[in-house]
């Protein structure tokens, strides 16, 4: 049994590993912190996004050890730069 | 009234400015941010802002209440661009107003300082010499390690 969780990218990180939006399969009990570990296990381009980088779960800022349920979208987010 | 809108339309200003004030406002303030020419003198052509739109407006309304709640302005209107940009373009417009000057003035400068560290957006510049480069940001609070283990 295993969870699926959308991961999206933006702006640097988005041309980084040239895609906005991909399904990660993780185990049950995964933290967010495990699916940047399992995304830069799979070498180029992926191992170029940080070990520790800013991220979002469902729209709200989040920490690397918050675990993740089936379906959760998961954005990784270059340090930002509105205004 | 509070207002907070990501938007691919070009943004008037005036028009902003014109959905503040009330009659018992003595103060009005519009703070505009516009493309620029150039960065760390380097010539800049233009400038496209990408957005989690679906996280950056919300993120912005909550900016705008916060402010409304803890500086004392009820009238607050904040409008951010994306997408390509050209030169002098208007990249954000805060409006704000209040029965006197200081909450409008600290009202308008939380919303645009708040913007800079948390709402996910970015901005890359195109430069003259045809090359181009995202802005360097700053990471966000409330990420990182853990809510004990500080920022990565």
């Amino acid at each position: 049994m295993s969870i699926s969780v959308n991961a999206l990218f933006f702006a640097a990180y988005r041309d980084l590993v040239g895609t906005g939006e991909i399904a990660v399969e993780l185990s049950p009990g995964a933290t967010v912190g495990d699916l940047v570990q399992a995304l830069r296990a799979r070498g180029a381009p992926f191992d170029g996004l940080p070990e520790q980088p800013a991220v979002a779960v469902n729209r709200t800022y989040a920490f690397l050890d918050e675990p993740l349920a089936a379906d959760d979208e998961v954005a990784f987010i270059p340090p930002v730069a509105g205004g | 009234m509070i207002e907070a809108e990501v938007t691919t339309d070009v943004i008037d200003p005036t028009e902003v400015l014109s959905r503040v004030g009330d009659d018992a406002h003595g103060a009005a303030l519009l703070f505009v941010g516009v493309v620029r020419d150039h960065a760390d003198g380097r010539p800049v052509t233009g400038m496209r802002y990408d957005a989690y739109v679906e996280m950056a407006q919300p993120e912005l309304a909550r900016i705008a209440d916060e402010a409304a709640a803890r500086l004392g302005t009820d009238a607050l209107v904040v409008v951010h661009r994306t997408g390509e940009l050209d030169i002098g373009e208007v990249s954000v417009a805060i409006a704000a107003s209040s029965p006197h000057r200081a909450e409008s003035f600290d009202a308008t400068r939380y919303v645009i300082e708040e913007i800079k560290k948390r709402v996910p957006i970015w901005k890359k510049e195109h430069y003259a010499d045809g090359r181009d480069g995202w802005v360097a940001g700053v990471v966000p609070p409330g990420t990182g390690l853990s809510a004990s283990g500080g920022a990565p």
